[in-house]
């Protein structure tokens, strides 16, 4: 309903391991898919992915900032290693300075000076509309929203082109959302290499460990550390700019690399998933293993 | 569905109130219910009383779950704030547009089967954590929207239109709601618009959790022999415990009673409630009492209508919560960051 309806909202889900009650004090990366199409229907949600606490911290109040921003549900995508065990992290900051965002909301000066308002309405063409918050003015800028079918003044309707009209705008929205959300992190091996490697949240500090032993090795990677969904141009761009891209997950359906190759239109040939899902932290021995035993392997077999 | 605005005419001896507001200006679109549904009398109930109280429309929210009941607030108040949100959801959605600004008045309708069934838990916590709103639930005990089935407010042993008779047992939201901390219970027939409106009105100057079961027939499938929420069976079978006035602070009492049986109870905003006593045993202050009688009578097949029960001390869940003055949507930076330093404080102590 906070999707079509577009209410700011911000969701924290700590990721155990599922499915069902799973096992409810371990840890995974297992609602991505649960959390990116929630709901029936055609819905598709913002999810961030902080690496720590200290990012976390970060992302939960920027994710107040999204909503309000983008109006729709934001998903911080916590793993449960982060969310119940205790982390080494630098400490928090918070700049004094910093002004929250409260998105497009229209005040009574702006109503009463004859500004046009319809609460699904695009005037800027960032499929953002504007809102107003209830009480703000005697007769200008109340509206009746709901969870079902309305078209861009918030009246019902059943009509099918006004109901596609918001379901477009909606979708455009999604796309304007990629220019807020965090951008993912990029890391150049020391040397040109075909080989790449994606990973995201509390895989990071194994990562960051295996990397290391990997390049003691001799064995080079580029990385990408996603941040965020819907993910941006430069996620693509990594990916094709590698022959074979690692994909370090905590689950066991490859999710993440299900809603790249559906998102990005990306061969699927081109991962290879790492995914680690026994409910334990993902370790850096893992990780050199998998990744290790695949680049050694000679070119034609690898191609298999 | 059709959408049908109502043509702006405006008799000029339309009577206004102290606003200047005209009966018209509380009124929405055209109901697209069936003709006879008692929701419409409820909607017209709302209209008259917000009129009476002269609300401002704007500073009211109206906010409903799923089913025809949740459909009305299309047909009043067409100049408030409206959310109509999925099945059972609207306890939620209003307690957090309650918490973002406690100055608007909350305004929740809903219906038997968006209340008693999918939202049962949403009307049980949404009143005992005390948000200041007037909930109805417009109690018809049938599904209409899906052509008839019970729902679960249906009396055991009621009959469908079909023939079938109910054997589940009824939920009574009423009690309920005196169980989980409504501070204002009232029960009232559709068909009754007298005793509905100053029922509203209380309601609405309550300033607490106040929740009124509204019993209104569905004529398309529950209005036959053999159902207990016909118009004919509950005309037969209701019973007011007693009727109320509301008085602005300075209008003159009109009607006399014999001395003994009214109540005068002072509401916060000035104005006066006065309760004529029906029955004359009856105190509507008592909840265990109000809970007993319910019962009792509902063993005998009655149903008890009227104020039930008002506690002249009710508090709501900002009070309980300690939250500032201003609406909490009102606050900025200033008032919500704690800054670096606390920050700074945080992170010491878990070093």
């Amino acid at each position: 309903m906070a999707y079509f309806a577009e209410i700011p909202l911000v969701l924290i889900d700590v990721q155990r391991g599922g499915p069902s009650t799973g096992m409810p004090t371990r840890t995974q990366q297992a609602d991505l898919l649960l959390a990116a199409y929630a709901s029936h229907g055609d819905t598709k949600h913002v999810m961030l992915f902080p690496q720590d606490p200290r990012e976390l911290f970060e992302f939960a109040a920027q994710a107040f900032d999204l909503a309000e921003r983008l109006q729709t549900p934001i998903f911080v995508m916590e793993d449960l290693d982060i969310g119940m065990n205790e982390w080494l992290c630098e400490p928090f900051t918070w700049d004094d300075a910093r002004v929250y965002d409260r998105g497009k909301v229209m005040s009574a000066e702006e109503l009463e000076s004859g500004k046009l308002f319809g609460r699904y309405l695009d005037v800027d063409g960032d499929a953002i509309p504007w809102r107003t918050l209830p009480g703000t003015h005697p007769t200008k800028g109340a509206y009746f929203t709901r969870g079902s079918s309305h078209d861009k003044m918030a009246k019902y309707t059943e009509e099918g082109e006004a109901y596609q009209e918001v379901m477009q705008r909606l979708l455009r929205k999604f796309e304007t959302a990629k220019a807020y959300v965090p951008a993912p992190v990029v890391r150049r091996a020391k040397e040109k290499t075909g080989f790449g490697a994606i990973y995201f949240g509390s895989t990071a500090p194994a990562m960051d460990e295996a990397l290391a032993a990997l390049e003691d090795q001799g064995l080079h990677l580029d990385t990408l550390r996603l941040r965020s969904f819907p993910f941006s141009e430069a996620v693509s761009e990594f990916i094709n700019a590698h022959d074979q891209v690692f994909l370090v997950e905590q689950n066991r359906d490859a999710q993440m690399r299900m809603l790249l190759v559906n998102e990005c239109g990306i061969d699927p040939a081109r991962f290879i998933s790492v995914l680690q899902y026994d409910g334990t932290p993902v370790t850096a021995r893992f990780i050199i293993d998998a990744i290790a035993a695949r680049m050694r392997l000679p070119a034609r077999e690898a191609a298999e | 569905m059709t959408y049908i605005v109502k043509p702006r005419l405006r008799h000029p001896a339309l009577p206004v109130n102290k606003l200047g507001f005209t009966h018209r200006d509380y009124e929405g679109t055209v109901s697209t219910l069936c003709a006879g549904c008692g929701h419409d009398s409820i909607s017209a109930a709302i209209i008259q009383a917000c009129f009476e109280l002269a609300i401002e429309p704007h500073r009211v929210a109206k906010l409903s779950g799923i089913g025809c009941s949740s459909k009305t607030p299309t047909y009043f108040l067409g100049q408030s704030h409206g959310f109509n949100s999925v099945h059972g959801r609207m306890p939620s959605v209003l307690t957090g547009a309650n918490l973002a600004n406690k100055d608007l008045i909350y305004l929740g309708v809903s219906g038997d089967g968006d209340s008693a069934s999918i939202g049962l838990g949403q009307f049980v916590h949404c009143i005992r954590r005390g948000v200041n709103m007037v909930y109805i639930t417009e109690n018809n005990g049938v599904y209409g929207l899906t052509k008839g089935q019970f729902s679960a407010t249906a009396d055991k042993g009621s009959k469908s239109k079909g023939g079938a008779s109910n054997m589940d047992t009824a939920l009574d939201l009423a009690s309920m709601a005196l169980m989980v901390g409504a501070s204002f219970v009232g029960r009232s027939f559709s068909g009754d618009k007298e005793q509905m409106v100053p029922l509203i009105m209380a309601a609405m100057r309550h300033p607490g959790p106040a929740f009124i079961d509204i019993v209104s027939p569905c004529v398309a499938f529950n209005n036959h022999a053999g159902s207990t929420k016909a118009y004919d069976f509950v005309r037969a079978h209701n019973e007011a415990v007693n009727s109320l006035d509301i008085m602005e602070p300075r209008n003159p009492i009109t009607v006399e009673y014999a001395p003994g049986t009214t109540e005068e109870v002072a509401l916060h905003d000035g104005s006066t409630l006065r309760l004529a006593k029906l029955d004359a045993s009856y105190d509507p202050h008592d909840r265990i009492m109000a809970m007993a009688y319910l019962q009792a009578k509902a063993a005998k097949g009655e149903f008890v209508t009227g104020l039930i029960y008002m506690d002249r001390q009710a508090g709501d869940l900002h009070a309980n919560l300690g939250t500032v003055d201003a609406p909490l949507n009102s606050l900025s930076e200033k008032e919500l960051c704690p800054g670096a330093k606390a920050l700074d404080g945080f992170n010491t102590s878990h070093r």
